[in-house]
């Protein structure tokens, strides 16, 4: 553990470059890290209106607003963006600004790459959102872009969308890379991996899942792409293929992914509790095994979204089961975080509002999860309300609200100044009742049957709709208040102390509010 | 940066063994779909079915007889008439039977088909043995020609004694873009 000092030179005194050009070029993970967060803020509200639009035409049972055609490109890209534009950038720039504070290393390992990775993100969303404006229209077979519906009855534009996933596998992948490089070669001296605070862990392991499962993803649009151009034939069944394939291996990528996309939150969210528990995390190392059990679980699971595909009895016995066991390791987390505030000190500040939160609705949408996980009753609940519920308790009050503690919990750090408390706590209370208003009764429609990724429906679920988009509404317009307290938090404020708040532990709170553009250039002593 | 060469050397390290475990996992992609084929072929599950087969005489469990049902449909766009001239027969275990599907291309070009089998339930793919079978090769019909095409299977004796239906089915698909030159 050299994190090396020795040629102490001048560069760590002065501060940015001016202008643009400081963040064309910028290495500073610093830098690299606002980017992150604010390219993910902005590719947010692109999503979030896409939502809107989705939600607008259905207020009402018939179609009032939009084509349906128009409709299938909205829900396709508000998954696309929610989740390779948001979320995944988000916590790959929570990783950039806070992993080499947290383990006391100056810089990310691999500066250079790590400005390229960020800087391919841009591109690769504006060719995919461009599609919009051309002739064939954008993406309109889903999310998860099943064959043949993406390669025989895709749009033309189909090929952007399949480059545009190659660039934001490859700026992931080369995100990973650094992530794991930092952690293992940059610590502080005497910080030993069992040491480390549990972002930086739940960091590690996801950084491993994106390099085990990005390039496979990757693979698959490229068997799509040799489909379309190439006379291959890996999906088409008339040339020996099977469409069934596409979806194994496309869910062999998806399934690790959605743990891509919450594991950094259950990081995010055991370095908040025990600060405004005032309390040590309970349980640290069960945490760090559970949540490596977690990643390992997520490789043997990904039939349980294929239950209807028509898969033989042991083959659905076996993802049944497998999927259930992962309901252990997360019940452990679950467990530990209520333990670390059982008899603590607790304070209620925003952070702490959001990573409560999360734990009492990322638990709904697990025990969801568990509803699904079991095979005959997935047959009812398959391609319903339901499931869309289920994957926006875990994806929106689950990670996007780890993501919006993160940035509340380390924003005075970063700008040195405290943001809005009242602010704060406006915006807090606005999402929550906004998404629950949004998601709850999308449970209840889709029990009912009501069929998800269909702009009409029938008019028993009229009312419960009426009600979803009034709460959509109130939700998304609710992240404005967000946007308000992030500026004012940036423009001023009451000046941040080193500590900022008054449990947290970690190097981070050992430098100065705001943190110096260069930081320890010497290596910090950890006990 | 304040990174020793050593450091920096280090980190390079790991960095060149991730990207290759990113390469590798590349190629595993492509790898699964050969595996997906072994796979099913050697559970049989997914109803693929393996042949022709060489045409034994065996044993023909008389004591029992089986439904066997035939299904034909159309992949989408694909204009010609294809259909089992029985649809339903019923067989003792081991005894070679042999049934005829009709295909007739109704457009003005010549075109290219291919049948694509499948077997249900899934667990009886194994026991369908095929000695010659329309779907094994692809079929060229001229315009407006019709032909009969014949499928010659037997159960194995060994199926087990819950199944009393089996029931094949058969897609057809435009080959067109696929024709074995």
């Amino acid at each position: 553990m050299t994190t090396a000092t020795d040629q102490h030179d001048d560069h760590g005194h002065h501060g940015p470059a001016k202008g643009i050009m400081r963040w064309v070029l910028t290495t500073n993970h610093k830098d690299i890290g606002s980017m992150y967060l604010w390219f993910s803020f902005i590719m947010l509200f692109i999503g979030g209106t896409m939502a809107l639009i989705v939600r607008s035409e259905l207020f009402q049972p018939g179609m009032q607003l939009i084509e349906p055609e128009f409709f299938n490109q909205m829900t396709t890209m508000h998954g696309l963006i929610m989740v390779f534009g948001v979320i995944m950038p988000a916590f790959v720039g929570l990783a950039n600004w806070m992993v080499p504070l947290m383990v006391g290393a100056p810089d990310m390992a691999l500066p250079r790459m790590n400005n390229w990775s960020f800087w391919i993100l841009p591109f690769a969303f504006g060719m995919l959102l461009f599609t919009l404006f051309t002739e064939a229209g954008a993406p309109n077979f889903g999310w998860t872009f099943y064959a043949p519906l993406s390669t025989t009855y895709a749009p033309s534009s189909v090929t952007f969308f399949i480059f545009g996933v190659h660039m934001m596998g490859i700026s992931s992948i080369m995100g990973a890379i650094n992530i794991i490089a930092t952690i293992l070669n940059l610590r502080a001296p005497g910080m030993t991996l069992m040491k480390m605070p549990l972002f930086v862990w739940t960091w590690l392991i996801t950084a491993y899942l994106l390099i085990a499962v990005m390039p496979v993803l990757a693979g698959v649009v490229t068997m799509m792409l040799m489909d379309i151009h190439f006379g291959t034939s890996f999906f088409d069944a008339a040339g020996g293929g099977d469409p069934v394939l596409f979806q194994h291996v496309f869910w062999f990528f998806g399934h690790p992914e959605v743990y891509i996309m919450i594991l950094p939150a259950f990081g995010i969210v055991s370095q908040i509790i025990p600060t405004f528990a005032r309390k040590p995390l309970f349980g640290y190392a069960s945490m760090v095994y559970a949540t490596s059990s977690i990643a390992f679980l997520s490789f043997i699971v990904w039939a349980h979204h294929m239950f209807t595909v028509g898969l033989p009895l042991q083959t659905e016995l076996f993802f049944m089961y497998a999927t259930m066991l992962i309901a252990i390791p997360t019940g452990v987390k679950v467990f530990n975080w209520v333990s670390t505030m059982f008899r603590g000190s607790m304070t209620f500040e925003t952070p702490m509002l959001f990573a409560l939160a999360f734990v009492v609705l990322f638990t709904i949408g697990g025990f969801s999860g568990l509803m699904l996980a079991i095979a005959p009753a997935d047959f009812q609940y398959h391609d319903t309300y339901f499931v869309v519920a289920h994957f926006h308790y875990v994806l929106v009050p689950g990670a996007l609200f780890g993501i919006i503690a993160g940035v509340y919990y380390w924003l005075p750090k970063w700008t040195g100044h405290y943001y809005d408390e009242k602010l704060g706590k406006f915006h807090f209370w606005m999402s929550f009742i906004g998404v629950n208003v949004t998601f709850f009764p999308m449970h209840f429609v889709g029990l009912a049957g009501m069929p998800r990724r269909i702009p009409d429906y029938a008019l028993q679920f009229a009312d419960f709709n009426a009600i979803v988009t009034v709460g959509a509404f109130v939700f998304g317009f609710s992240q404005l208040i967000l946007l308000y307290a992030v500026i004012k938090c940036i423009r001023g404020g009451e000046q941040a102390s080193d500590e900022v708040w008054e449990g947290a532990e970690g190097l981070e709170w050992t430098l100065p509010s705001p943190t110096p553009y260069h930081t320890f250039a010497e290596a910090p002593e950890v006990k | 940066m304040t990174d020793s060469p050593k450091t920096g050397f280090k980190a390079g390290k790991t960095a060149l063994k991730l990207v290759l475990a990113a390469v590798a996992m590349f190629g595993f992609g492509f790898a699964l779909v050969p595996l997906y084929d072994v796979f099913c072929e050697f559970t049989g599950i997914n109803g693929k079915i393996t042949g022709p087969v060489e045409r034994v005489e065996q044993w023909v469990d008389t004591s029992r007889t089986i439904k066997v049902q035939f299904i034909t449909t159309n992949n989408a766009g694909m204009p010609w008439e294809f259909e089992a001239l029985e649809e339903e027969i019923e067989v003792h275990p081991g005894a070679w039977t042999q049934v005829e599907f009709w295909a007739l291309n109704p457009t003005q070009q010549d075109m290219v088909g291919q049948a694509v089998p499948s077997v249900s339930p899934s667990e009886a793919t194994e026991y369908v043995q095929k000695t010659e079978c329309f779907c094994f090769s692809q079929q060229t019909l001229a315009a407006g020609e019709g032909r009969k095409m014949p499928l010659i299977f037997a159960l194995d004796p060994k199926l087990p004694p819950h199944i009393r239906t089996v029931t094949m089915s058969y897609t057809i698909f435009d080959a067109g873009a696929f024709a074995e030159k």
